[in-house]
């Protein structure tokens, strides 16, 4: 505190540290949301269902996704991620995880929606085990926030099947 | 500024930047705005820098007493002859 430079960067330096524990404490309050998301996903059509040249499945679908993920902005969101995934079982890997659609929500109203299409990636699987395979479609969502803990959490539909022969 | 004017100041940065960033975060999560609260925090630090960090008058109300030029006086710096010259300098420590 001898003179004006040496105040002036205490200053700084203390201001710096308060901002990060307010971000801290922001970040912190984020546990105290209440959330409360909805999702459906619908599968209207199965497209095609082929072996391809190299011996693994391809299905590809048309998907009605319906999902309401309001709750889950708060005042520290900056943007939701969501991701639709095809989960199966086959008797090489335990669990198969196969992203088929996403998208990034950077504000509450658009978290509300409907939407139609085929699946914007690819589902290929390892193998040719997909005909009459069981599995789930599952919404996966990670809320990104402006500073702190990123918060990931999913809805798991099930009892979607695939045909017992290639189409 | 004086010894009680530093420790004026300095306590006064601290107390002024905790409490109002106390105030910027409610704001902020009253209104569910994170930009209120950021927009609230840097006038909060501006303003505490404005009061501060400048050399105001108020912190200097028990100014130092320094010595009359005349004390040092009484005391001059002893001059060097050419014979100390060399017996300082023949000196190897």
């Amino acid at each position: 505190m001898h003179s004006f430079g040496y105040r002036a960067n205490a200053l700084l330096t203390f201001a710096v540290t308060i901002l990060a524990f307010i971000c801290a404490i922001a970040s912190f309050s984020d546990n105290f949301s209440n959330q409360t998301p909805s999702a459906q996903i619908q599968i209207l059509n199965i497209n095609w269902f082929q072996k391809q040249p190299h011996g693994n499945d391809e299905v590809s679908l048309t998907l009605n996704v319906t999902a309401d993920l309001q709750s889950l902005f708060t005042w520290n969101t900056k943007q939701v991620f969501a991701f639709v995934a095809a989960e199966y079982e086959t008797s090489k890997n335990a669990l198969n995880q196969v992203s088929l659609w996403d998208a990034i929500i950077p504000e509450k109203e658009h978290a509300k929606f409907w939407i139609q299409i085929s699946n914007k990636y690819r589902f290929i699987d390892q193998g040719h085990n997909l005909r009459g395979k069981d599995f789930n479609l599952t919404l996966h969502w990670h809320v990104m926030p402006k500073t702190g803990k990123m918060f990931a959490d999913k809805i798991v539909m099930s009892g979607y099947r695939l045909p017992n022969a290639y189409r | 500024m004086d010894w009680k004017g530093q420790k004026l100041a300095e306590e006064l940065m601290k107390i002024l930047l905790i409490a109002f960033g106390g105030v910027a975060f409610i704001a902020g999560y009253v209104t569910s705005s994170f930009g209120t609260m950021m927009m609230i925090y840097a006038g909060v630090v501006l303003f505490t820098a404005m009061f501060t960090a400048p050399n105001w008058s108020f912190f200097n109300l028990h100014p130092l007493k320094w010595l009359d030029p005349i004390e040092a006086e009484k005391y001059p710096k002893p001059e060097l002859t050419t014979e100390s010259w060399k017996k300082r300098n023949s000196k190897h420590c």
